[in-house]
This record gives structure tokens, sequence and C-alpha cells, in this order.
């Protein structure tokens, strides 16, 4: 394997990790608000807390991780990417700026206020909107690039397309799905019936639109990029393989049983889907002006990069591990028989 | 409105603001992990419950401000991008493997966090939840140390070939080893320890002011400042070296910095003073052969002068000010700490006397402002350059519109998230305060589990 698809399959593969975990969080944090307004909020807070509080700032890491070892891997997507996504990008920014900081404002602050739950629970859903967009810059059509290298970002162009709405939309719903599927199963494990009820509810609400627009967006790109529609034709058998995953998954919370697994297939659903979409997307990373070949970084500074993301990740997993034997798979946390503080 | 509108200096003040912002957080987030470990560590070898509450409770605190650390810091690592895209992509190719570094270093210290944060109670053996913290400690000053070491390849970029504006035969390793580097490295860390040590003291300090005169205050005032005499010793020694290096590679910057024009030998320490128009000092205290002794450790060493230094690389000379200013904040904090130290010591004088409480108090902002009055010193005293020597900071700057917009929506988010954030730590601490949750522990008075 050559050192530039090394290079994007980790990021891709760190992009995957950001995508799940966050859309838990994200996800979380919009039912926790819809439930204080709809009068539940009592029976799922207790189950959504005691997940979120060990791991909201892990997940932050996830995406500073993917960009950083982006822009080192790419220099040059971060001069064409940078001066393209100013705006999209800073609105990401405050949205995750807000949440972030009002999620630990609640929780460990000495009361809760109905108004830092908007905020964290509204910008929950705004900022997948607002990342998105970047996977949706990255099909072409939304930058200009002039002779002199001058990159102009067409705004209007991505307002007007129906295919970046399609991808917003995705995003949304996925985000609601993947959270209400995770919660289903944290609330079997602890044991929790009433909440159990309630987030599976919500999952098996979310199942249908996402697949609906999984499939709207994989038309849509047919019309906006017809190059990147052909090559992910030829690799049908991972959507296909997605969409039995989802079949599976959707069955598993249907008859209320191995929720643990249920949670896996849906992982196997958007991995198998993303990695198809982003094998069918490569070589581009910005298509048609920068390949993963294309002033890809200096061999020895790649080199170092690969080094360094082994070293650390042997420092990551065992931690990770660490992480998730005591607040995700230790029964006596989930059920909440420990003190917070 | 149009016409106005310089993307460059939009983006300069832009970056200037969320970094002003972020260095409050994350002086926080690298110095107070120490001073918690320090604390419990003492807690746990004394068998003294009032150092565990103690780190209890800062921890406890230290979640809100790590909290708009992080956000603040996915800001910035993000506009780095946005608002430097042609710099980024010459970083990119240079000193990526620090920056990706530190965002190893920043998940280490986030997971351990998380984990320390529930642990409290849940581990049978005090120290086996106290080993929890050393990766945190470690994360945060590790994460500090390699984004240091970005900066310092920006004041002096090493470890590739130049030509032509492109990038060659890099040396990852080389890149990171900056002569900036040690300099910078040791006094962003040994500062942010410091800085944290008088702003915990500060507080210990206002409760006992409050008339609240429990051991425990006094506890927390005697560790954060003997600390703080410990930093403070350090920070000043690399302060020391910080100036002979900058002799040695950024003579530009110290030269502008003392408004040395002429290269001479027993060069003179300016202190104070205004500049005319006709580059001469005015009203300027002139310490004789300082600067020399400053810059290379004797008094008849020569000191490189601006006249040597093309103009148009010149930093602007207000940053004699900045330093100055830095250098009486210095004093201040080096008085206070230093009285408090003697005081304790001797046995007629009380070290808990109102107006010298008052005194440590006043040392928490003036940390704080030492540390913003020297980035902006440092970061003003390298223009021109984004990269010494080969990139302009104009060349560096992003083309887009909406630079304007941005500058105003951030601003905003900053202020809203500084006074949320002081708001929801002072309440924290409020409602909730240290007697009456040594009352509600069991530790004072035996009454456990009664909350107050």
């Amino acid at each position: 394997m050559s050192y530039e698809v090394l290079g994007i399959t980790v990021l891709w593969l760190f992009l995957f990790g950001y995508l799940i975990v966050a859309s838990i969080d994200f996800g979380a944090g919009f039912f926790s608000y819809y439930s204080s307004v709809t009068g539940t909020r009592h029976l799922i807070q207790n189950v959504i807390e005691r997940y979120l509080s060990p791991v909201w700032e892990v997940t932050n890491v996830f995406l500073v991780f993917f960009f950083v070892g982006f822009v080192g891997f790419f220099p040059d997507t971060a001069y064409y990417y940078g001066t393209a996504l100013l705006v999209p990008g800073s609105i990401a920014i405050v949205l995750l700026a807000i949440r972030g900081s009002y999620y630990a404002f609640n929780t460990y602050g000495s009361r809760t206020s109905k108004m830092y739950m908007l905020l964290y629970g509204a910008s929950g859903l705004l900022i997948p909107a607002a990342l998105s967009t970047v996977l949706t810059i990255s099909e072409g059509g939304y930058i200009e690039v002039s002779g002199s290298r001058e990159v102009r970002f067409l705004f209007w162009n991505l307002v007007k397309s129906s295919y970046s709405w399609s991808v917003v939309l995705l995003a949304i719903v996925s985000v609601l799905y993947i959270s209400a599927m995770f919660l289903s199963y944290y609330a079997h494990k602890a044991g929790d019936r009433p909440a159990f009820e309630i987030v599976r509810k919500y999952a098996l609400a979310w199942s249908l639109p996402t697949i609906m627009c999984s499939l709207l967006v994989f038309f849509s790109i047919r019309g906006h990029n017809p190059v990147h529609f052909d090559k992910m034709l030829d690799l049908t058998g991972m959507f296909v393989l997605s969409f039995l995953s989802f079949l599976v998954a959707v069955y598993f919370v249907w008859t209320r049983k191995q929720l643990g697994w249920a949670f896996v297939f849906v992982m196997l659903q958007f991995g198998f889907a993303f990695f198809g979409y982003g094998a069918g997307h490569l070589p581009y990373i910005l298509y048609p002006y920068l390949t993963i070949h294309d002033n890809f970084t200096s061999e020895a500074m790649a080199v170092a990069l690969v080094i360094v993301f082994v070293l650390g990740l042997l420092l990551l997993i065992p931690s990770l591990y660490l992480l998730m034997r005591l607040f995700l798979f230790d029964a006596k946390y989930v059920k909440g028989n420990f003190d917070k503080h | 409105m149009s016409s106005s509108y310089d993307p460059v200096m939009l983006s300069r003040i832009l970056t200037s603001l969320t970094l002003a912002f972020h260095i409050i957080y994350a002086t926080i987030g690298v110095g107070v992990p120490l001073m918690i470990a320090l604390a419990e560590w003492i807690g746990i070898k004394r068998g003294d419950p009032h150092y565990l509450l103690l780190a209890r409770r800062w921890a406890r605190g230290f979640v809100i401000t790590v909290a708009v650390g992080v956000v603040t810091g996915t800001a910035i690592g993000l506009q780095l991008s946005l608002l430097w895209p042609s710099f980024m992509r010459v970083a990119g190719q240079s000193i990526a493997l620090p920056l990706f570094m530190e965002t190893f270093a920043f998940f280490f210290e986030a997971i351990f966090l998380g984990i320390y944060l529930y642990t409290w109670d849940r581990f049978k053996s005090r120290t086996a939840h106290f080993w929890l913290l050393i990766p945190v400690v470690i994360g945060s000053s590790a994460s500090a140390f390699f984004i240091t070491i970005v900066n310092a390849f920006m004041n002096y970029p090493v470890g590739f070939n130049y030509v032509d504006g492109k990038i060659t035969d890099v040396n990852p390793l080389a890149a990171m080893l900056s002569p900036a580097m040690p300099t910078k490295v040791a006094h962003v860390l040994s500062s942010a320890y410091l800085t944290c040590a008088l702003v915990l003291a500060a507080i210990a300090a206002w409760s006992l002011l409050k008339g609240r005169d429990h051991v425990y205050y006094k506890k927390a005032l005697k560790l954060t400042m003997i600390s703080a005499l410990v930093f403070l010793f350090s920070t000043a020694i690399i302060g020391d070296l910080s100036g002979k290096y900058l002799a040695k590679y950024q003579p530009e910057k110290l030269a502008a910095m003392e408004w040395h024009y002429e290269t001479t030998t027993n060069a003179p320490l300016v202190l104070g003073g205004v500049l005319d128009e006709n580059n001469e000092v005015k009203y300027g205290l002139h310490i004789p052969n300082a600067l020399s002794i400053l810059a290379h450790g004797y008094p008849s060493a020569e000191v490189i002068g601006l006249n040597d230094i093309p103009a148009d690389e010149h930093p602007p000379l207000y940053i004699h000010y900045l330093f100055d200013i830095k250098m009486g904040y210095v004093a201040y904090m080096t008085f206070v700490v230093l009285l408090f130290a003697v005081f304790m010591k001797l046995r007629r004088t009380n070290p808990y006397a109102k107006w010298l409480l008052r005194l440590i108090i006043a040392s928490a902002p003036v940390a704080m402002l030492t540390i913003e009055h020297g980035w902006i010193f440092s970061e003003v005293g390298r223009q021109p350059w984004i990269l010494r020597g080969l990139m302009r900071t104009s060349e560096g700057a992003t083309t887009s519109d909406h630079v304007d917009t941005m500058l105003v929506v951030f601003s905003i988010l900053y202020l809203v998230l500084g006074v949320t954030s002081v708001r929801v730590l002072t309440r924290m601490f409020r409602t909730n305060r240290a007697e009456d949750e040594l009352i509600a522990r069991g530790i004072d008075g035996g009454e456990g589990g009664v909350k107050g």
C-alpha cells in the first residue's frame, strides 16, 4: 500500500470513528432536550448523562485528530479547503464551542438551565449539517480555481444545489438514528425499562428516513458527479452489505433482543456505506483539483507521521479500552451505582 | 466598506483574539492538573482529608475551564487552516509532526480526565485513583510542549530547504528541534505552572479575607504559595536564557524590544522611556552594561542594533512597552511571593494579614496578564514574518471574503463563553462552600452524610 492510500485510509477511519461517537453525542443532546419539552426527561436523562459525562471530551478529539492529520498528510488541502470553508467552517466551530462548553456548564455547574439545554440540543443538529458541507464540496462544482491558483468558493451554488441539501438531510437523520440505536443498547444494559421503551421508539422511527435519505444521496450523486457514481456502482457489494446490516440491526431492536449486536450492525451499516463512498471517491480529495497524489507530504514526513501514529495507537487503544471497561461495559456503573464526583 | 476590507489585518486580529482568549483557559489547563496532583499526593501521604478535598474541589472547577479550553483550542486548530491557508500548506509539509503529536497528547489527557473525574469513590485504594491523574498531567503538559514546538519553528524555522517558495528535504525531527524550542517550551510550561499556583492561591486568600479562617484554606494557601515560589525561580532562570537565545538567533527582536540602534559593546538596558520622532529615547532609565549581560552574560559583549537590520524587517517598536510592562508584573509577583515566604518563615509575622491577602489576590490577574503580555510581545516581535526569514505574514493570510463578519461572530462567542464560564464557576463554589462540604463528607465534626 502506498503512503498516500495508507494515510487517507487512516484518516477515513478516524472520520468514521468521529461519525459514530459524535452522532451518539449529538443525537443524545437533542433527545435530552426533546424529552424535557415532551415531559419524559426524568425517564431518559440519567441514562444519557451517565454515558456522555466521561466521554464528551474524547469525541471532540476525534475531529481534531482528523483535520490535523489531514493537513499533515495532504498539505495542499489546507490551501483549497481552508479558503473555501471559512464561513461553513467558522459556523461549525461556533456551534461546537457552544455545544461543548454548555454541556459542561449544564452538567457540572450547580444548576440546570433550560436555555443551556436548548443551546446544547439545537447545536447538536446543526453541527452535522455544517460539517457535512465538507463532504459536499469534495464532490466538486462549488469551488472555482482561477489561472493564478486563486480559490473562490461558490457559496450560492452550494445553497441552490439539491445534492448538498440531500447530504444535510442524511447527516441529521442518521445522527438521530445512530444515537437512538446506541441509547437503546445502553438503556437496555442499564436495565432501565422505561428509558429503553422511549429510545427504542426513537430508533425505529428514524430507521426508515435514514435508509431513504441514503438512497436519495446515492442517486443525487449521479446527477452531480457521474464519475464518482460509476465508481460507487463498481462497489455495489459494499452498499448491499450496508443495507443487509441495516435490516439485521432494525430486526434486533424490533424484537428487543441482542441489542449489543444491533449496534454492531449499525456500525457495520454505516461502515460499509462510508468506506464504499470513500473508496469510490478516490483518488480525488477535491474533485477535480486535488488527488491524493498531488503534493502529498514528503516521504520523510509521511514516515514520521505513520510512526507517530502507530506509537500513538499503542497508547490510545489500551486507554480507550480502559474507558469503555469502566463506563460502557461496567454493569454497576451503567446501572448508576456510583456517585458522580 | 469594501475598500477598507483587508483580509490580512482582519485575519491577524481574529487570530490574536482567539489566542488571547484561549491562552487564559489553556494556561489553567496546563498548570492546574499539576496542582491537583500535588494536593492529592500530599493528602494521601499525610492521610489528610483536607488536601484530598482540595484536589477534589479544584478538579470540579477545572472541568469547566477545560471545556472552554477544549472548544477554543478546536477553534484555533481549525482557524489556522481557514485564515492562513498558504501558511498551513508550508507548515503541513514541515511541522505536521508536532501538530499531530499534540492531538495524541490531547487524546490521552481527555480519556484519563474523564476516568479520573468519575472514579473518586470507585477504587478501594486511594493511590489507584491518584495514578489516573498522572496521564492527565503528562497529557496537558505534553500538548503545551508540542504546540509550543510549532510556535518555536515559526520563530526560527529549521530542518528543510526552501527554494522558490517550495519546501524540500524536510527532516521532521530536525524541524522540531529549532533553537527557539528549549527556552520557549520551558518558559511556557514554567510560567503556566506559576500562574495556576497564583490563581489557586488567590482563591484561598479570598476566602481567608472573607473571614473564613478554616485551616483548610490556610493549607491551600501555603501549598499554592510555596509552589509559586518554586515556579517563580524556574521561570526567572528560563526567562534569562530566553534573552540569550534572542541575542544569538533573533537579534532584531531583542534590539526592537530594547530600542537598541547602534551595534555596541557594553550595551545599556533601557527601562521605560518614550521614543521621539528621531528615534531618540527620552526619559528612559539606562542601566549600564545590563543589556550585554542579559544578552551574553558579560558586560563587554557586543549586542547587534536595529541599524544593522533592514528597515522592512524591523519588528514594531512598541514591543518595548510590552516588555517593560511584563517585567513590572514579574517584579510585583516576586515581591508578593517572597513576602509571603518570609512571613511564613518568621514566627512573629502573620502571613494571613489582610493587606497581604489582598496583594496575593491581585497577583492572580497580574500573573494572567503577564502570560498575555509575554505572548503578545513574542508574537508581535517576530513581525513582519509568519515564518521568520521565509514567509511574510501578508503572504500567509486567506484571500477569502467574510473575515470581517467572522471577526464579529467570534467576538460575541468569546464574550458569551467568558461571562458564562465565570458565572458558572462562581456559582458552583458559592453554593457549595468548602466548610459545608467538609461537614457533609464527615471530615470535620463527624456528622457524615449531612448535606449542608
